[in-house]
């Protein structure tokens, strides 16, 4: 059972990273982007029956920074997404 | 006084700070490695050194912030023992909860690498009792991750408790209000970017470091 969870910066966070992706696309031509946030995507291969509550806490206690970030945590067999702060 | 220094996976300032921590004390301090879930009995100063603790995997210090010895590093916290988080040290006590807010990449993308001008804005903490309020001093960065941010009320209410130890005059990372170091709410916990026991000896070619130590020295004997 595989979980996946993405990880953002909290929007109003600098994002430089993302700023310097913004600067390159516009070097390249790419016109019309208006802003780029990057971040993560962390795969998790789990054993059957992990509760989402599970995945949260691991998502709090170490996988997201909460001061500055946010995490979406997404379940492909389970019909979708589900939990996130 | 008996000092630990914790060394991680990919610390390596755990030895300069060993140094400076030995000339100021005369006594070696243990070196304890992060896989310990105990610090030797009566140690009375912790220093968290700089580095890359794990390769900075995940985010700079994460790792190291749920390592087994930090249970032992927040307990000696949580009774006033005095601890000092230097660089990557720093992140490591914001990952663990230990300070608030939290160090990104620096804002110009850019590792920076020299020497900074800095203000003393509080010296009366543990740490900064040899120096004058207001006062300058030079010290050493070398981060890639010393970017401070914290929402507008954690960073007003570190200014009102005047718990902004040092200020950047060298703005060089993005960090809110050029914030360089900060205490924990009780005064005992510093977490500074810039490196105090780089700036030591004369040889090092700055010596404003030196007094952190001395100062530290002389509150906890």
């Amino acid at each position: 059972m595989k979980a996946r969870v993405f990880i953002t910066l909290k929007p109003g966070v600098l994002d430089p990273q993302g700023k310097a992706i913004h600067h390159a696309l516009e070097g390249l031509g790419f016109a019309g982007v208006e802003d780029v946030r990057a971040g993560k995507l962390i795969e998790l291969d789990l054993a059957d029956g992990t509760e989402d509550s599970a995945i949260e806490d691991m998502c709090r206690k170490l996988l997201a920074n909460t001061v500055i970030e946010n995490f979406r945590i997404e379940r492909p067999e389970n019909a979708g997404s589900s939990a996130g702060r | 006084m008996k000092t630990a220094v914790i060394v991680f996976p990919g610390s390596n300032c755990d030895r300069d700070l060993a140094v400076a921590l030995e000339q100021v004390t005369g006594a070696k301090p243990a070196m304890v490695w992060h896989r310990e879930t105990e610090l030797p009995d009566g140690t009375d100063f912790i220093g968290i050194p700089g580095g890359f603790s794990y390769g900075d995997y995940l985010r700079s210090g994460a790792m190291a912030a749920r390592s087994p010895v930090m249970g032992a590093v927040r307990n000696a916290a949580a009774r006033g023992v005095p601890v000092i988080g230097i660089c990557n040290g720093f992140q490591v006590l914001t990952e663990a909860g230990l300070l608030p807010g939290a160090l990104m990449r620096n804002a110009g993308l850019s590792f920076v690498c020299r020497s900074v001008r800095l203000r003393v804005e509080n010296s009366q903490s543990l740490f900064t009792s040899q120096y004058q309020n207001g006062e300058t001093v030079s010290l050493p960065v070398a981060h890639h991750d010393g970017n401070y941010q914290a929402d507008a009320d954690t960073l007003d209410r570190l200014e009102g408790e005047g718990r902004v130890a040092l200020r950047y005059l060298d703005a060089c990372n993005g960090s809110s209000r050029d914030i360089a170091g900060i205490l924990n709410d009780s005064g005992n916990v510093l977490g500074l970017m810039p490196h105090p026991e780089r700036a030591f000896e004369p040889a090092h070619g700055a010596t404003d470091g030196r007094r952190m130590f001395e100062g530290l020295l002389e509150s906890v004997v």
